[in-house]
């Protein structure tokens, strides 16, 4: 079946206060503010309409939703029209047929007959009016000026733009706007001379419209139509699921043709998103069935040997005696595992059993290791859980929003796009950034405070503030005093209270005015809810878990924790990142954050599983790469991470792959780390397999098959099938039963359930007796750990200096349109606006060097060498340089130091010493790895 | 285990807790390296410690030899 929601016409009006009308003579009761054309949908009566649609506001262009109000004069507009107490409403009258069918009459006169041709046909509102308004006859003809020769503009890889087909009812424009917030499309000329134009009469692909779709959802004709759909036609059913790409977690429906997808269309009733979509999520799908899925398993006895592809039983034995030859040889505790943040919450629960259960040992991984493993610690230690406080929607009331170490329009724009709302409606902006994202100014936004800090100076930064919110009073004691170990308070406001930590002591540390520290830290603690939002600015640093903590007593000192609007919020990067950590993907951790060393915890699942667990924490990933080199760890089962791309002093990761005798690789393409493995297990995406995502706000969202796993399984299966040749017996029939066990196991995930989910959507965890319909806000009335514990955060800088021979910091980050290494959208029509790397430079620094924009530059750290293309950046401060790691021949991570968390070693990728200079050649890194990458990719293909 | 490595590690907790006093800081580095490090890196530190130590701050080397001998297991097993 195909999902159509019901569109009332007119946004939702939340007023408590109640107003009752008679429509068509019946009556109907809606909030205060509702408009006439949703009140009658709302009682089941279409109104009809174009302009109108209920993700935007009113604009009563159109008339077609024209009505008549007893006792009032004409015909009001019944989108802009508000109910009013006793209002007698007819929408259906002799007049209003005239009136309509003469509207539609106009319309059509200046639109291409060729609906049977036409993509929209089955799905076009403008058919569908023509139709509802009994339109029969167009006497106008066509041969007065017209638009029917508009030019087509195809420049956008994912839709196509048919200026004839315009209604101009500014449908896109107000998308654009008002659920984007990128401003990019407009109404160019005035009368007949109107037309859409996105930027100053440019091409959609060369204009500010970042893709996400929302004008191509929003127009009721063909004029902005998705390519899939002009290929394929409409679809026939459609799949509710969740998107596979960042921790926003967007709802989506799957539509379908077949077992072919042809579109990916936000669902309004996804409960992170609310209809609304990014780039990735909308369109970059096609790597799904991309020509280089890997769908057949394959072995090798060494790297440079060329893979050969076997049936799935070959492959399972050969890699579970493999294992089992190592541990025989190296001891039990010689392998271990890394679970994957793209996977489902019960693939990266049975994989962590699998390894403690059917391995016997605790080395288990995740990739939150490398990117929020210190908002676990830090938020853990100081609130008592390890997450997020609010959800998303909480940002609606927020009054101040402080964003640190984020850059939500590119690494979370749905996310973005809620918050831009809300700056726009007049809540304050404080951006704590080395880099002028683009949230400090764009359209209709315009931080009040940026702190464009020198990298690596947060805690610096975070003590500043807290020590003017404590000088100058701005303690809510009171919430403090109630909510708070007093002991630990009284000793950070002696702490941060000394002078070494003012603004002004500081300012040579951050490089941020000490004025505008202090103003920050007052507008922030001026307001009763100030939300903080951050990223990976914020983690990955050698105080990455020191400054999660320090952004909790901030919170926590203003009374920012525990209600709507206020909170401390990690936007989290892959889409089931939270959820892997969740799922007991740690080596100290079992499901729930639970020590693996806590007796009862761990007697529990002993129980449930029928082994006996090792108390003693596993190998995090930078540990086992050492351990890999020192001759310790010999063999792995990676699933779903591209560890040789991603993580950090890229030659290390090689050598410790290439020291394991046995590196087993489960992925949907040969990824980088597929170079070093000796077993490969074809991998499904998200399209292929039911199971759950959990976002970065909690939010347990369902993943829905759409289409057969192009494998053959899926990979809970695979993993299944792995232990039982391993000897640990997993019999599941269906991912149900696996969340099932989960939540047994798991406090938090007691109350939930595939019935569950079903029923209400989605559930923010935790979930139980006491919170049986999940937890939308944290921490209320009481925290988590019982009384909030302020730690002491010292400064302590980096040891990663920048010096005579690397006077450069390098930071490293993403970009909207390409996604982690980038093995999905670089396998979609996404790089149209990202092709490669490139180097971001101040015009400064670039001069001084004798750079231009555009120029090869090779970048050096003390670790490795790199080339790509220097762009001269005003987003940039001097003395840092910016790129990305998206793409394989540049290896950004080639550069990368060891350097990491003290609390839970994720790497410092925000700070690395660098020196840039031109160049007109690769690096011999890139040149080696270029030839080492196609001697490792050859398949002997299995006879068919 | 690189020793190099794992005495960076341990300094890096013991810098966390220099602001605490030095029983709460050298009690939060051992706790933590308990908790934290797999017992391969625990033994390897702690040969490190047994062979004098070299290059581990002062709240490193006191929690090190706090743990062995509170916890004098962590020091033998592997």
């Amino acid at each position: 079946m195909l999902i159509q929601e019901t569109d009332y016409g007119t946004p939702i009006r939340l007023s408590t206060k109640l107003v009752t009308l008679t429509i068509d003579g019946q009556d109907v009761t809606v909030p205060e503010g509702t408009s006439i054309m949703r009140a009658a949908a709302e009682m089941g009566t279409k109104v009809p309409k174009l302009c109108a649609t209920d993700s935007i506001e009113a604009f009563g262009s159109c008339r077609l939703c024209a009505v008549e109000i007893e006792g009032r004069r004409g015909t009001p507009a019944s989108c802009t029209t508000p109910v009013e107490n006793g209002l007698k409403v007819w929408t259906q009258t002799g007049k209003l047929a005239k009136l309509r069918r003469n509207i539609m009459e106009l319309y059509i006169s200046d639109h291409p007959l060729d609906c049977l041709t036409c993509p929209a046909n089955g799905n076009c509102e403008l058919q569908d009016m023509a139709g509802v308004v009994g339109l029969r006859d167009v006497r106008y003809g066509f041969k007065g000026a017209n638009h029917l020769d508009a030019q087509k503009d195809e420049s956008n890889p994912y839709f196509t733009f048919d200026a004839s087909k315009c209604i101009v009812c500014s449908r896109c424009v107000r998308a654009c706007e008002e659920v984007q917030g990128t401003f990019a499309l407009t109404i160019d000329s005035r009368g007949f001379a109107s037309t859409v134009s996105p930027g100053q009469k440019e091409d959609f692909l060369g204009s500010e419209c970042v893709s996400c779709g929302a004008c191509v959802q929003a127009c009721p004709t063909a004029t902005l139509m998705e390519k899939t759909i002009i290929e394929a036609g409409q679809p026939e059913h459609s799949v509710v699921t969740t998107c596979a790409y960042c921790g926003v977690g967007c709802s989506f429906k799957a539509e379908l043709r077949g077992t072919e997808v042809v579109n990916m269309v936000p669902y309004k009733d996804g409960q992170a998103n609310h209809g609304h979509s990014c780039v990735k999520g909308r369109f970059a799908w096609g790597y799904t069935t991309h020509q280089d899925r890997i769908t057949k398993p394959m072995i090798r006895a060494k790297i440079t040997d060329p893979w050969t592809e076997v049936s799935w039983e070959e492959a399972i034995n050969h890699a579970a005696s493999e294992f089992k030859r190592i541990q025989k040889k190296y001891g039990r505790t010689s392998v271990g595992g890394i679970t994957s943040s793209r996977c489902t919450n019960e693939e990266t629960y049975l994989v962590q059993k699998l390894i403690r259960a059917a391995f016997g040992t605790n080395n288990v991984d995740t990739c939150a290791r490398v990117c929020h493993s210190p908002t676990g610690y830090g938020l853990s230690t100081t609130l008592g859980t390890s997450a997020g406080t609010q959800n998303f929607d909480s940002v609606r009331e927020a009054d101040v929003v402080m964003v640190i170490g984020a850059n939500p329009t590119d690494g979370h724009p749905v996310f973005a796009s809620h918050l831009k709302k809300r700056l726009r409606q007049g809540a304050k902006l404080i951006v704590i950034d080395p880099r002028r994202i683009d949230l400090v100014k764009s359209p209709h936004i315009q931080a009040q405070y940026h702190l464009p800090l020198k990298p690596g100076t947060n805690v610096a930064m975070i003590n500043a503030m807290a020590h003017v919110i404590v000088t100058e009073g701005l303690v809510q004691e009171d919430y403090v005093a109630e909510r708070c170990d007093m002991a630990e308070f009284n000793r950070w406001r002696d702490f941060v209270s000394d002078k070494r930590h003012a603004p002004e002591e500081m300012e040579k540390y951050t490089g941020v005015k000490a004025a505008d520290v202090r103003e920050a830290a007052r507008l922030y603690a001026s307001v009763r809810n100030a939300a903080i939002y951050y990223g990976l600015g914020v983690t990955e640093h050698s105080q990455g878990s020191t400054m999660v903590m320090g952004m909790a007593n901030l919170a926590m000192a203003t009374g920012n924790i525990g209600h709507v609007g206020a909170g401390v919020n990690p936007l989290r990067g892959q889409n089931n990142v939270q959820g892997s950590c969740d799922m007991g993907s740690f080596p100290h951790e079992l499901p729930g954050y639970r020590h693996i060393a806590t007796d009862a915890v761990r007697h529990q699942f002993e129980a449930a599983w029928g082994v006996t667990l090792d108390p003693e924490p596993g190998l995090r990933i930078p540990n086992m790469l050492d351990a890999a080199v020192d001759g310790t760890f010999m063999g792995i089962y990676i699933q779903g991470e591209d560890i040789a791309q991603s993580d950090p002093n890229t030659k290390h990761v090689t050598a410790g792959l290439e020291a394991m005798e046995c590196v087993v690789v489960q992925d949907i393409f040969l990824n980088e780390t597929a170079n070093y493995a000796h077993v490969f297990l074809p991998g499904t995406t998200f399209l292929e397999k039911d199971g759950t995502f959990t976002n970065a706000e909690r939010r347990i969202n369902m993943v829905r098959q759409a289409i057969p796993p192009m494998p053959g399984y899926a990979d809970w299966q695979v993993t299944m099938m792995l232990s039982n040749a391993l000897g640990y017996r997993m019999d599941y029939t269906h991912p149900s039963e696996i969340m099932d066990e989960i939540a047994h196991l798991t406090p938090t995930f007691k109350g939930v359930s595939y019935q569950r989910l079903e029923e209400m959507g989605s559930i923010q965890w935790p979930c139980n007796d006491a919170a049986p319909n999940g937890t939308p806000t944290m921490h209320i009335d009481r925290f988590v750990r019982g009384l909030g514990r302020f730690m002491i955060t010292e400064f302590v800088p980096t040891e990663e200096r920048v010096g005579p021979r690397f006077p450069l910091i390098l930071t490293t980050g993403r970009i909207l349109s390409q996604y982690n290494v980038g093995a999905q959208t670089r396998r979609t029509e996404n790089v149209a606006w990202h092709p490669e790397d490139v180097l971001e430079i101040h015009a400064h620094d670039a001069e001084q060097r004798g750079i231009r924009d555009g120029d090869n530059v090779a970048v050096v750290s003390r670790v490795g060498e790199t080339s790509l293309k220097a762009v001269i950046s005003e987003r940039m401060q001097p003395g840092v340089v910016y790129t990305t790691f998206h793409h394989v021949g540049t290896g950004a991570n080639v550069i990368t130091t060891d350097f990491s968390d003290w609390a839970t070693n994720c790497p410092e990728y925000k700070v690395t010493a660098v020196e840039v200079r031109l160049s007109n050649h690769q690096s011999e890194w890139q040149r080696e790895n270029a030839l080492f990458r196609d001697a490792t990719r050859r398949i002997h293909k299995a006879a068919e | 285990m690189n020793n190099d490595r794992l005495v960076s590690m341990a300094n890096q907790i013991a810098d966390f807790f220099q602001s605490y006093p030095e029983a709460e800081a050298v009690e939060g580095v051992s706790v933590h390296i308990h908790k934290f490090w797999d017992p391969r890196m625990r033994q390897g530190i702690f040969a490190h410690l047994n062979a004098g130590g070299a290059g581990l701050k002062p709240i490193a080397l006191k929690a090190l030899q706090h743990l062995a001998e509170t916890q004098p297991n962590l020091s033998k097993s592997a």
